[in-house]
């Protein structure tokens, strides 16, 4: 194993771990915002009751995605050294960016709404928590246009060795950015949505003590998972349609579509042959690709021989093709958890509507496990769109093999390898652990922390 | 003053207040397992700085940030070399920052005695090795001509910066002694203050060991002749008053004094840096400079401009949240930790 071998897998155990707890920071603290911002209006007890049932899960999520975010901040200066010098005068301000605007925004005021129910007036709090919600959804707009400038780099040029930031206005700008920011901005109310669908019917199978509280939590949580799933799949929809002009040679891989067609047929299911780049087994539909990037059933969608050559041409000789399995797969595993969560939770709107919370086992069982197709999606949807960008690392301007630190040796990384995906191996026990607790657990256990 | 001169003092500011504020955060870390008795009071004394520690450690990813910002090389070459060090600090700030959050959820004593432990294991690595990282930027490491360090991780670990490591290890702990005196009542407060009065004279020896070695192994010193100037005498004399202040009971002197003494120290250390960010000991030529490791006169422009408007901010708000939890923690507070 080479250094840039054993790098990109600590980048990507790293990342997609980190990412686990971002969504659910991003989406659940404007859950619980919501629900404080009833309770100040309404001084129903009841919802203050929700918002510290859910808010002691917040804090549990909360507290791993802190300390996985700090090793993000450090790793490409760490590992990615030669990148860091290359991009850094562009992709270092939105970071920086980041932790002034956001980082300081989210900590500080999260310290004063768990401190603060006694200590601060209502509105006061209230405050805090929107506070905390906007801080954590900044965060994850600024580290998006830093990450589409490696998708799409605009607002720079070379110069000095180096690219060199010409237009800040032009990078947070980015056509990219704002296809990317409500996808991952709406992925984050989905998964709160059914982290709070999946815990609600737990207990609403129980039919506790808490039942009425929990009614309520199923009630917002139905109804904030249906506009998540529906914005995030229309804006997943605009962003396949912008990825098909901006990088087609993404989209050619996450359709497994060797050659240029017109009108182009969308794989349902395909066996290919990587190596000599054909299909062994495919059931396509004809004309859907065209359709779903175009809107209607014609226009051309490139294929990956086609880019290949075209990229050739423009970049000199090389290998353009990124990993079409791993992007076929991942986009589609993205894909059908997304569809399966527009279902479930228009099925959830039914019942609100009939009234009817009552599951059968079957159903019961389903609603809890769904809790897990959102981390799913997110983990196969950032796996896909950065393994499907390679072999760029900025794409068109530097390959990841030029970006790895020479400073670094094999023995080095792999010491932090095996230390970090241990340590995250043995914290994430800990963290299922008590977020099981208590979610179980249910308000009393909230209120008995106290 | 230059844009390049500006931001390398922007970030001489992001580390003093991360010095200063996750100063007291980690010693009152390494005291925790020591100073607290009962299961009660280590709760107490985790939750003194409950509120304030993980906004407190954004102060360092927003030192990290801006030197990527504005100085990529120097961000580059720095986390790069030291890679392992700076690994070990990462998970030190992990297990810390967790153990806030899962300390108290569970009644299990081993439990909560695991998490004491990763609290006290997590503040004491980075407490220990940022001194480390600084006296090595400052004694000069391998630096080749293309940036790049070359001296691998023993390298790192020369006499030198180990007694810094160990000078940043004893401010810190003495400092987070003085900020429980602050925040404790009775006889918690009582125990930080003796434990403030028998860490000061050890701090004391440590410092003038530090200055010292650091007249030979630095020309951090010779670069100003005999006299170092306004700024060292300043850490030292405030280092000096902290122990009169501790003997005479007065908490919030001796705990400013240690928090100046942080201020005038980290000063003293960039100021000793400057113009250069990384000393090369292979070649003054290939040290890295506020100039060659920058970023574009653009870039930095921008940076200032942001810089200028969200750092006063910041500080407000942060400063209104001392102020709002500024009561001792005693039993019958609010205890979510």
């Amino acid at each position: 194993m080479d250094v840039l071998t054993l790098s990109r897998w600590q980048f990507a155990i790293t990342t997609v771990y980190h990412f686990f707890f971002v969504p659910l920071t991003l989406g659940l603290s404007i859950f619980i915002a919501i629900l404080e911002t009833v309770y100040v209006k309404t001084g129903n007890e009841q919802y203050k009751k929700l918002a510290k049932f859910w808010g002691k899960l917040f804090l549990i999520n909360f507290a791993m995605g802190v300390v996985t975010g700090i090793v993000q901040e450090f790793q490409f200066g760490m590992n990615w050294s030669e990148y860091s010098r290359f991009v850094g005068d562009i992709f270092g301000a939105p970071l920086a960016i980041e932790a002034l605007l956001a980082f300081f925004l989210e900590s500080t005021f999260l310290g004063v709404w768990i401190f603060g129910w006694e200590k601060l007036s209502r509105k006061m709090h209230l405050a805090a928590i929107w506070l905390v919600a906007i801080g954590s959804n900044l965060s994850a707009l600024w580290i998006l246009i830093a990450n589409s400038f490696m998708q799409q780099p605009v607002g720079f040029v070379i110069r000095n060795g180096r690219a060199e930031m010409t237009d800040f206005f032009a990078l947070i700008t980015n056509g990219h950015v704002w296809v990317q920011f409500p996808h991952v901005f709406f992925s984050g109310i989905t998964t709160a949505a059914f982290f709070v669908i999946g815990i609600s019917v737990y207990h609403l199978l129980r039919k506790g003590s808490d039942f009425e509280l929990f009614k309520k939590s199923f009630q917002y949580g139905v109804v904030y998972g249906v506009i998540g799933v529906l914005l995030v799949t229309l804006e997943g929809h605009a962003q396949a349609q912008y990825m098909v002009r901006v990088q087609p040679m993404k989209m050619a891989a996450a359709e497994a579509l060797w050659n240029s067609e017109n009108p182009a047929a969308m794989s349902l299911f395909t066996i290919g042959d990587e190596k000599n780049r054909k299909d062994v087994f495919a059931i396509r539909v004809p004309g859907l690709l065209s359709f779903l990037a175009y809107n209607k059933f014609s226009g051309e969608v490139k294929g990956i021989n086609d880019l290949q050559r075209e990229y050739e041409q423009k970049y000199g000789p090389g290998n353009y093709v990124p990993p079409v399995a791993i992007s076929y797969w991942t986009f589609r595993l993205m894909v059908g958890a997304g569809i399966l969560m527009l279902l479930l939770a228009l099925f959830g709107i039914v019942k609100v509507l009939k009234e009817d919370y009552n599951f059968s086992p079957f159903w019961g069982k389903i609603f809890i496990l769904s809790l897990f197709l959102p981390y799913i999606a997110n983990s196969t949807g950032w796996i896909f769109t950065e393994v499907a960008r390679q072999p760029w690392v900025v794409f068109g301007v530097m390959l990841t093999k030029d970006a790895v630190s020479p400073a670094v040796s094999v023995g080095e990384v792999l010491t932090t390898l095996i230390g970090f995906t241990l340590v995250y191996a043995a914290l994430i026990v800990a963290d299922v652990y008590l977020l099981k607790k208590y979610a179980l657990g249910g308000i009393a256990m909230a209120e008995e922390a106290e | 003053m230059d844009l390049n001169t500006l931001w390398f003092i922007l970030i001489t500011v992001l580390f003093i207040g991360y010095f200063f504020l996750e100063g007291f955060d980690y010693g009152v870390g390494i005291l925790h397992p020591f100073l607290g008795k009962t299961d009660e009071e280590r709760r107490i004394l985790m939750n003194t700085i409950g509120t304030f520690w993980d906004g407190n450690e954004v102060w360092l990813l927003t030192a990290g940030g801006a030197t990527f910002a504005a100085f990529p090389n120097w961000y580059a070459t720095l986390f790069s070399g030291f890679y392992l060090p700076l690994f070990l600090i990462l998970l030190g700030l992990i297990v810390r920052g967790v153990s806030f959050e899962f300390r108290s959820k569970d009644k299990n004593p081993r439990w909560r005695h695991l998490w004491d432990w990763m609290l006290f294991i997590g503040s004491f690595i980075p407490a220990l090795l940022w001194g480390v990282a600084l006296s090595n930027m400052i004694r000069g490491v391998p630096i080749d001509e293309h940036m790049t360090y070359v001296g691998g991780f023993f390298n790192l670990l020369n006499p030198y910066a180990l007694v810094g490591g160990l000078a940043s290890l004893t401010i810190f702990t003495l400092h987070g002694a003085l900020f429980l005196t602050l925040k404790t009542t009775n006889d918690l407060q009582n125990r930080a203050r003796a434990i403030a009065q028998k860490l000061w004279p050890v701090t004391v020896i440590i410092f003038v060991i530090y200055i010292f070695l650091s007249y030979l192994q630095t020309d951090m010193f010779t670069k100003t002749g005999v006299n170092p100037g306004t700024v060292p005498f300043l850490a030292a004399i405030t280092l000096l008053a902290t122990g009169w202040f501790v003997k005479k009971h007065h908490d919030g002197w001796a705990f400013t004094m240690t928090g100046l003494t942080i201020i005038f120290a980290t000063i003293t250390l960039f100021m000793g840096l400057y113009p250069r960010v990384l000393v090369s000991s292979l070649n003054p030529e290939w040290s890295l400079t506020v100039y060659n490791a920058s970023s574009s006169p653009y870039t930095l422009k921008v940076m200032t401009i942001i810089a200028l408007i969200f750092v006063p901010i910041v500080l407000v708000y942060q400063g209104w949240t001392y102020y709002v939890f500024r009561q001792r923690i005693t039993k019958e507070s609010e205890l979510e930790y």
